[in-house]
């Protein structure tokens, strides 16, 4: 069958050979592996949006490529290796899942940079990781909620029970007990990074159960329409949805990689691309706060002095003294967390209901 | 009124068996070059980027290789229960828990190393599979339930319980808490073939050994002959003395572990450790494979390394001429319709009724077109 | 608190029933169309797609369904015109469909939809406790229900219902009584298709007025789930749809109270019910065997 089709597609390749675009040598060709489909309005849409953004800065200086709804598993060794030898010069490979395949390909093309995001192993000089203080600005949000919510109830839908998640919960929750000592949060795991019905059943179960302001850390705009049409507040997640619920969404967390990638993709042109280590916050612009919307100006003064005590002063989220969910004292008074323990983080700070899923 | 009309053909058409997927082909490329062609492609350089870049260099070749290795496992295990009337479309299931039970040793014993680790987590992958696949296959026998339903259900089953096993018992101790287990020793690794030329490991052997020694038994013994009588035909079955729910449990057993094998080759060849999603849906497009190879184990090889090509084709295309991801998979699509209506040509004559002069043949299937 | 929770459970139900109670007609023929996810999923992009830019969410309604029927005759075409594998074929359409429907989505990614709106039926919505779990729905619920009710009459009190069981029992003797099986059975992969639309545009237009790439999530599936689980008749697929919708909430409030079980186990719960119900009603041989169109997947090529 193999021969057949080769038989038959030979005078189709003679023709196409001709055809086929030649590489111009002098560009810089940046390339992209999602997870998702670009489609999906969150993580893997955000990403695109940064590939984007690095079109636009350089122009004609950059080639781009991309490849959406990558497995992660055997195939995604085939797709890196596929850029890799296409003559790409960076490569984004922005799933978790992503990080041991990266590492294999990464050993066989030592010329080539590779960046890995949300990952830990940087097992080759070619091989950066880099990530984004998600949590800076799940930090601010509680302090909206707590301000804003009546029962002092809030929801808080969330996909996996991976560090990442378990650390905008914490940080969600310090945020409103800065607020409200007292203040609770309800969590429902949704086992999913988007499917919008069922992140609306948990927004419709949440509410059911008396909390009065929710927040997600999924991807679709479904909780907030939810939020919307049962007259509560809202936040958004990845991206702006405003105009989604323009009279529900009080700010969302924008997740901005593009000045990131702008920055290596100038390093590689520039020949100083070193291997690193980047977790970016709001300070380094990688996460923005939407325009705080529907809250009193009284909420709007502390939401903005948040984000700038965090911005501007270096605050971090993580700064003692803070509890684990059992009472035992994590971190002592005035003492700020070690990036590496906040990354592996595991376990809920107090005041937060119910158990971490093992 | 026009309408199509099929006349049995007295024997399968030797001319049309090999002539079919020629037919096919060149509807797909006509159907597709139109596609591609109205969003702004050029049509030759993008059925040449599908069809013909990824078979150009030996890297890629060996990638062809891993792809179709499960693909072909799997079907060739399901052409055993399709032929026999029975309707697994829980092989992706199966093959998780063959992953599963397979990655015993390495995750939970991982001190255990030495040169049996292999062989034994082989075995234990086909055994996983074979006993996943035997709940359907107790049940139909016992109470008979539908198969195609309880096979299907377990599917979401295994999903969810290797997720929650690489979350939680088994996750990584060392991995900062993330969901996947520790990597497989070396001695857990399915090993390359030609590990200077390509990543292709011993799986596609398996699958290319499965596919003889069943082609042999389906055609040459008494038990494919079993098989396919009560297949066609359980009453005439029952006649010869075959038991229809003993074959329940045999074609369940032989794909179950297959498709065990096919998880367990993967996990510990092309990936090296047990994550939440270790399959891209191996199990549903094998059922496809297994169809288009005609259901001959043989046919199957073909198949599944076309299907291979049309996924490596798919990614050549999406980076060398921005062709979409989603249009690479409507493509696929459109290319399993026409191999599918094509083959009708093998077992009848087209007719178009209606029109004064019959015709026959190829224009039924360009009405398709 | 309880009425918004039956009301969730209806928002869930609704599209999986709308698509079962289409599939079940389709079988009941004797033709197993495995293609519901992806009729469904181009029922969801062309609703959206022509609620937004017409603005009318009823336009959006008709053209899923006219998207989803045309869409299911080209299963229709392969499998009964050309008699292809009818589990191959339906695999393939489901392929077709993610791709076709993700790039015509292209376009609509990240806009806000148009929702359709709330029907209350005056006095009776006031109705404590289950007034406006009844009285005050979306359209499509009513017409769910409207659905169940015609189809189970259709069957079993009419001429042409009987016709079209007749066909799914035996297409040779249906054919010999001059009845024109591939006909018959083109009209209900038809209507099947119809139905998978609806339950597409349900999703884009009143479950989650957007347009996301996949959003139908295995929902099709779900719904061929519950057509054997329902045994083949039409208010038991309603009690399924309903069952199914009660699991996947309440395992969703029983979070939020705080039981720990891992919520995989949760998750699954939904599967394995079905699986338990489907070995209960099995094991009574005869109800099964009175229901279970007994040509179902076989296809049929009349001789002359």
């Amino acid at each position: 069958m193999r021969k057949l089709l080769l038989a038959l597609a030979a005078s189709t390749a003679a023709l196409a050979f001709a055809a086929s675009p030649s590489l111009a040598q002098d560009k810089t060709k940046a390339c992209w592996i999602y997870v998702g489909p670009i489609g999906d309005f969150g993580y893997s849409y955000q990403h695109h949006q940064g590939l984007l953004d690095v079109e636009k800065h350089f122009g004609d200086k950059v080639e781009t490529a991309y490849l959406e709804s990558v497995p992660e598993g055997a195939d995604t060794e085939r797709a890196l290796e596929r850029f890799a030898r296409s003559g790409c010069d960076i490569i984004f490979a922005t799933s978790f899942g992503f990080m041991d395949p990266v590492q294999k390909v990464a050993a066989k093309f030592p010329d080539i940079k590779f960046e890995h995001a949300t990952g830990f192993k940087r097992d080759h000089p070619n091989v950066s990781t880099y990530n984004s203080r998600f949590h800076e600005g799940r930090y601010v949000q509680g302090v909206i909620a707590a301000k804003m919510s009546k029962t002092g109830v809030a929801g808080y839908i969330a996909s996996f029970p991976i560090p990442e998640v378990v650390m905008g919960i914490n940080a969600f929750m310090l945020g409103a007990q800065s607020v409200n000592p007292d203040f609770k949060v309800k969590i429902v795991w949704a086992n999913t990074w988007f499917d919008a019905g069922k992140e609306a059943d948990a927004a419709k179960a949440l509410l059911d159960q008396g909390v009065d302001i929710i927040t997600q850390h999924t991807d679709s705009t479904a909780p907030l329409q939810v939020a919307a049409e049962r007259g509560i507040k809202g936040f958004g997640q990845a991206s702006d949805m405003i105009k989604f619920a323009p009279e529900t969404q009080l700010t969302s967390i924008v997740d901005d990689w593009g000045p990131y990638y702008i920055e290596r993709v100038q390093e590689v042109m520039d020949g100083t691309w070193k291997q690193s280590d980047v977790w970016g916050g709001m300070k380094a612009g990688h996460v923005k706060m939407a325009p705080y919307m529907n809250m009193p100006d009284d909420v709007k003064a502390l939401a903005e002095a948040t984000e700038k005590k965090i911005k501007d002063e270096g605050f971090n989220p993580f700064t003692g003294p803070v509890y684990k969910q059992d009472g035992t004292l994590w971190l002592e008074e005035g003492k700020v967390a070690p990036d590496g323990e906040v990354l592996g983080m595991n376990f809920y700070v107090k005041g937060v209901d119910g158990e971490l899923p093992k | 009124m026009m309408r199509l009309q099929l006349v049995k053909r007295p024997q399968h058409s030797a001319f049309f068996s090999a002539v079919s997927p020629l037919i096919a082909l060149a509807l797909t490329m006509i159907a597709g070059a139109i596609m591609f062609s109205v969003l702004g492609k050029n049509p030759l350089d993008a059925l040449y980027y599908y069809f013909i870049d990824p078979l150009r260099e030996t890297w890629s070749l060996h990638e062809l290789a891993i792809k179709a290795a499960p693909l072909i496992l799997i079907a060739v295990g399901l052409s055993v229960c399709f032929l026999s009337n029975n309707w697994n479309i829980g092989a992706e299931g199966q093959f998780i828990a063959g992953a599963i039970a397979g990655g015993i040793l390495p995750v939970v014993f991982p001190d255990f190393q030495n040169v049996l680790v292999l062989p034994l987590m082989l075995i234990m992958g086909m055994i996983g599979g074979a006993a996943y696949a035997s709940v359907p296959a107790f049940l139909k026998a016992r109470f008979n339930t539908n198969e195609i339903l309880t096979s299907l259900m377990l599917v979401y089953v295994a999903q969810l319980f290797l997720d929650w096993l690489v979350r939680g018992p088994w996750r990584d101790p060392g991995g900062m808490n993330f969901p996947e287990t520790r990597d497989f020793h070396a001695f857990a690794i399915l090993p390359e073939l030609m590990p200077s030329a390509g990543r292709a490991n011993w799986g596609i052997v398996f699958a290319l050994l499965a596919a003889v020694i069943l082609w042999f038994v389906l055609r040459k013994t008494l038990k494919g002959f079993e098989i396919r009588v009560l297949g066609q035909s359980p009453r005439a079955g029952r006649f010869a003395g075959f038991s229809a729910s003993h074959m329940v449990m045999v074609s369940f057993l032989i794909s179950g572990a297959l498709a065990g094998l096919a998880g367990i080759s993967e996990v510990s060849g092309a990936i090296g450790q047990l994550q939440p999603a270790i399959s891209p849906g191996y199990g549903f497009t094998a059922i496809i494979v297994a169809f288009l190879g005609r259901l001959n184990p043989l046919g199957i090889v073909a198949a599944g390394f076309v299907l291979a090509l049309s996924y490596l084709g798919g990614e050549a295309a999406q980076i060398s001429i921005g062709l979409s991801d989603k249009a690479a998979r409507a493509f696929q699509g459109m290319l399993l319709f026409f191999v599918l209506g094509c083959d009708t040509l093998i077992h009848y004559r087209i007719r178009l009724v209606g029109l004064s002069v019959a015709k026959t043949g190829e224009t039924g299937a360009e009405t398709n077109a | 608190m309880l009425e918004s929770v039956l009301i969730t459970i209806a928002t869930a139900a609704t599209p999986l029933l709308i698509a079962a109670i289409g599939e079940l007609v389709v079988e009941r023929s004797g033709v197993l169309n495995l293609g519901v996810e992806g009729m469904m999923v181009m029922g969801a992009v062309t609703g959206f797609g022509v609620a937004v830019t017409t603005g009318s969410p009823w336009l959006g309604v008709l053209a899923a369904i006219l998207v989803g029927a045309a869409f299911s005759l080209l299963f229709g075409f392969l499998t009964l015109s050309l008699v292809t594998n009818q589990v191959a074929t339906g695999l393939a359409l489901t392929l077709l469909g993610l791709g076709v429907s993700g790039m015509i989505g292209e376009a609509f990614i990240g806009m806000p939809g148009v929702k359709l709106g709330t029907i209350s039926i005056p006095v009776l919505s006031e109705i404590p406790y289950v007034g406006r779990f009844l009285f005050a729905q979306d359209p499509l619920f009513y017409i769910s229900i409207v659905l169940v009710a015609g189809v189970s009459y259709f069957l079993f009190f009419t001429r042409a219902g009987l016709t079209l069981r007749s066909v799914g029992d035996n297409h040779d003797s249906a054919h010999a009584l001059g009845i024109r099986v591939i006909a018959i059975r083109y009209a209900a992969v038809a209507f099947g298709g119809a139905c998978a639309g609806l339950a597409g545009a349900y999703l884009s237009l009143v479950y989650t007025p957007q347009w996301i790439e996949n959003m139908t999530a295995g929902r099709g599936w779900i719904a061929l789930a519950l057509v054997v689980f329902a045994s083949w008749r039409p208010w038991r697929v309603l009690a399924g749809a309903y069952l199914f919708g009660a699991v996947s909430i309440g395992q969703l409030h029983a979070q939020v109270i705080g039981v720990s079980i891992p919520s995989q186990f949760l998750t699954a719960l939904p599967y394995l019910a079905t699986v338990v119900v489907l070995v209960l009603i099995s094991r009574n041989r005869r109800l099964t065997m009175v229901n279970t169109p007994a040509c179902l997947g076989r296809p049929f090529v009349p001789a002359r």
